[in-house]
């Protein structure tokens, strides 16, 4: 599974994608975000605060219920500022 | 044939350029064209915004914006609308967007205008970066940001 990381997750986490073979219990973007979480301490305090992390899986916006397959693309950002 | 125009590119642009263009393109039966420039501004008054640097997500962007752009000809019936997008590094007072609309009549050109641009701040995947005096900042979004859209919400 392809994750990308922008503008200060980005940062946080010190990459701007990465491949990452989830465990079999990941299914929905929370369990991911969870399971990033563990290898990013930093990631896991964004999560922490509600609504700061948002995903968009193949190129649309998602909540967190959203399920994943492992040919997605899953980013994560905070909440756009553009315009 | 109702068609949306979107372009994200670093390239600078000049809004009164970009108008002429959008204007003579248009159809016989245009008797509506509403347009409207973004600029970079100093967010906080007096903290030295030296430049801004605009990070955005390729082909999710010019997906959004599509998606948005079709939104508006249905939603108020438009003959045309152009939504331009910058991203890289800009000075204060430099455009960042540029959106264009036309319609038979004035209503739906203002309105499919206020809407492409309310849409865009919440769904368009772009971040700002300020570079000030005491040096960068990413901005925050805005709660007025997300009540702007929501007003669209039927």
């Amino acid at each position: 599974m392809k994750v990308r990381y922008f503008a200060w997750l980005r940062q946080r986490t010190g990459c701007t994608g990465e491949e990452v073979d989830p465990p079999e219990g990941v299914r929905n973007v929370a369990d991911l975000m969870a399971y990033l979480g563990g290898r990013h301490p930093r990631f896991a305090e964004a999560c922490a605060a509600s609504g700061v992390v948002r995903c968009a899986v193949n190129q649309e916006h998602v909540g967190p219920e959203h399920p994943l397959a492992p040919t997605d693309e899953v980013a994560f950002f905070p909440p756009v500022t553009g315009g | 044939m109702a068609r949306a125009l979107v372009q994200v590119q670093e390239m600078a642009f000049t809004p009164g350029e970009e108008l002429d263009a959008f204007i003579r393109a248009g159809r016989a039966d245009e008797g509506a064209v509403v347009s409207f420039t973004g600029l970079v501004r100093d967010m906080a008054l007096n903290d030295g915004l030296k430049a801004l640097t605009l990070e955005h997500y390729p082909g999710m962007t010019e997906r959004q914006l599509i998606a948005i752009a079709d939104e508006a000809l249905t939603r108020f019936g438009l003959h045309r609308c152009l939504v331009l997008h910058r991203y890289g590094r800009m000075s204060l007072r430099e455009p960042i967007v540029f959106v264009a609309t036309s319609a038979a009549h004035r209503g739906s050109a203002f309105e499919a205008a206020c809407f492409l641009m309310d849409w865009l701040k919440t769904k368009a995947p772009f971040w700002k970066l300020e570079e000030t005096a005491e040096g960068e900042r990413w901005v925050d979004a805005r709660a007025e940001d997300d009540a702007a859209a929501a007003r669209w919400v039927s």
